[in-house]
């Protein structure tokens, strides 16, 4: 069997629901798939309330802007067709890529392609990082805040940027003991404000700190920690054991590429974007005139820049089929605003020079 | 320092914390947002106008104390759950009340007695409960209110129930 649609999204979470959202309503017909049951990505687990603009979707709980973008989906379901439980798995010539649901495969033939992929957990390398009871942050917020299943009793938590952060207060919310959070630099990486959230509810947090190695046979039954000095190598006689039967990976996310790779898009390395990423330029073209990105694929960020770089990718996308449009260049005019102000001021540095080497590539092309 | 361990020191506190001839008017907030981040709920949740951000959205909010009412609408919009309000004009001798945001369950009831934290999570004192606002427009963070000692109004940041 084989679909034709004008606008095929691949991903659906932020990025991907807002692209499909932002090209359906301009008018393309869209096709969008994901390969979980559930719309969403990882807004259906994100319990705390979004920073940023009141403008937007600040004060607003990850998990009901997943709602709302739903309903918005349901909204479009005229020009909009979603398949849950469906994988995209390769790219072919002639601008056709193959889908895979749970009893079929289908060839998809599309014009323009929106790739929304997200991205995939990094681990670290410690003795025994084998052992049951090891999980990435997303693991464990998929279990306890999609299925309701508690990780553990007593976690272990590795990683100070939001992600360790965040996850550490909802595991308290959800009533499991964090005995402590590891922080191998020695200044905390997320905002200071959900560190404090989760200190005060008396969760050390061991900065200038590594993990050496995990304890247990059959589980994880405790660490031991070890102060780093300025080069990150372990202090002799700093050796700090905790228990615990959980710990918690929260080290970072890297972009998931297969796609663009297979559709011969040009892939750059920046490591402020959390590695290899699709080059692209302003309008999220990759150098594959007919395959767009957005979110993590495009950069590790965050759910709200994720959106409003999909709303991009769905406006340019429309309109390398339909030719120019004032109501998506208004769409785009408005994103990219939000965009120079959320990722203005300090915490936004890394995240500028990162999207301007992007960028500067792309000229270079 | 904050950035180190989580804690903010009482040097970080000094430039958010309201003057003395300020708290003795009665209640007041007191915004412990120390870095640029882009965030502004705050600022659209207050009614009179006390909370600006100069720069933009990543600037730290400003609190006119003046203006402040110290009503407690900006405490549950804050998504770093970082606005409390100080209430030094209490009836009770020696006592003065705190309001913080609360997540955990279960939500304490009014007149419940609890133990009130410190930055850390450490144990101060017991506190009571003297008022607990938890309606559905706050979207599931209740904003509780605890009788404690004055002289530890500064200290006192958390709770256990």
């Amino acid at each position: 069997m084989s679909r034709n649609t004008e606008i095929f999204v691949i991903g659906g979470g932020p990025a991907g629901l807002s692209a499909a959202i932002v090209a359906s309503q301009l008018g393309a017909r869209t096709l969008l798939v994901d390969d979980s049951a559930r719309l969403g990505g990882q807004l259906i687990k994100q319990t705390h309330r979004f920073f940023g603009s009141s403008n937007r979707d600040a004060g607003i709980r990850g998990i009901t802007i997943a709602e709302m973008l739903c309903k918005e989906v349901k909204d479009a379901s005229d020009r909009l067709t979603v398949l849950e439980n469906t994988a995209a798995v390769g790219f072919y010539a002639n601008k056709e890529a193959g889908i895979l649901s749970q009893d079929a495969y289908e060839r998809v033939s599309y014009q323009a392609a929106i790739v929304c992929t997200g991205a995939t957990e990094n681990s670290l390398t410690f003795e025994n990082n084998d052992l049951p009871g090891i999980y990435g942050a997303g693991g464990v917020q998929t279990l306890m805040n999609v299925h309701g299943i508690k990780p553990g009793r007593k976690i272990l938590m590795v990683g100070s940027g939001n992600i360790g952060l965040i996850v550490s207060y909802q595991l308290l919310q959800a009533g499991v003991e964090v005995v402590g959070l590891v922080e191998g630099m020695p200044t905390i990486g997320g905002y200071l404000v959900h560190a404090s959230k989760i200190r005060r509810l008396g969760v050390p947090i061991y900065t200038s700190h590594t993990i050496l190695k995990a304890l247990g046979e059959t589980g994880v039954e405790g660490a031991v920690l070890c102060r780093v000095d300025e080069r990150f190598q372990p202090v002799p006689n700093t050796e700090l054991m905790i228990e615990c039967d959980c710990i918690c990976l929260a080290v970072g996310l890297t972009p998931l590429i297969d796609l663009f790779q297979q559709a011969q898009c040009r892939m750059v390395h920046v490591g402020e974007l959390g590695g290899l990423v699709p080059l692209h330029d302003s309008a999220m073209r990759t150098t594959n005139p007919d395959v767009f990105v957005a979110g993590d694929a495009s950069g590790i960020e965050e759910a709200t820049t994720a959106m409003l770089g999909g709303r991009i990718a769905g406006a340019r996308a429309f309109e390398s089929i339909h030719g120019k449009s004032p109501k998506a260049e208004a769409i785009v005019e408005e994103a990219r605003e939000e965009l120079r102000t959320l990722r203005s001021g300090s915490t936004g540095e890394r995240i500028r020079w990162g999207r301007e080497r992007v960028l500067k590539e792309v000229g270079a092309c | 320092m904050l950035k180190n361990t989580g804690i903010i020191t009482s040097e970080e506190l000094k430039p958010v914390l309201p003057p003395q001839n300020r708290l003795e008017k009665g209640p007041v907030a007191i915004i412990e947002c120390l870095q640029d981040i882009p965030c502004d709920p705050c600022v659209s949740a207050c009614p009179v106008k006390a909370i600006q951000m100069q720069s933009g959205i990543t600037d730290r909010p400003q609190l006119d104390f003046e203006t402040c009412t110290g009503c407690g609408a900006c405490v549950p919009k804050c998504p770093g759950l970082a606005i409390f309000i100080v209430n030094m004009k209490h009836n009770v001798p020696g006592k003065a009340l705190l309001s913080m945001s609360y997540e955990l369950l279960p939500v304490p009831a009014k007149d419940q007695e609890v133990d009130a934290l410190d930055r850390t999570g450490k144990f101060v004192c017991k506190a009571k409960v003297a008022r607990v606002i938890n309606p559905p427009a706050y979207d599931r963070t209740a904003v509780v209110t605890i009788e404690v000692p004055a002289d530890r109004i500064n200290d006192i940041r958390s709770i256990k129930v």
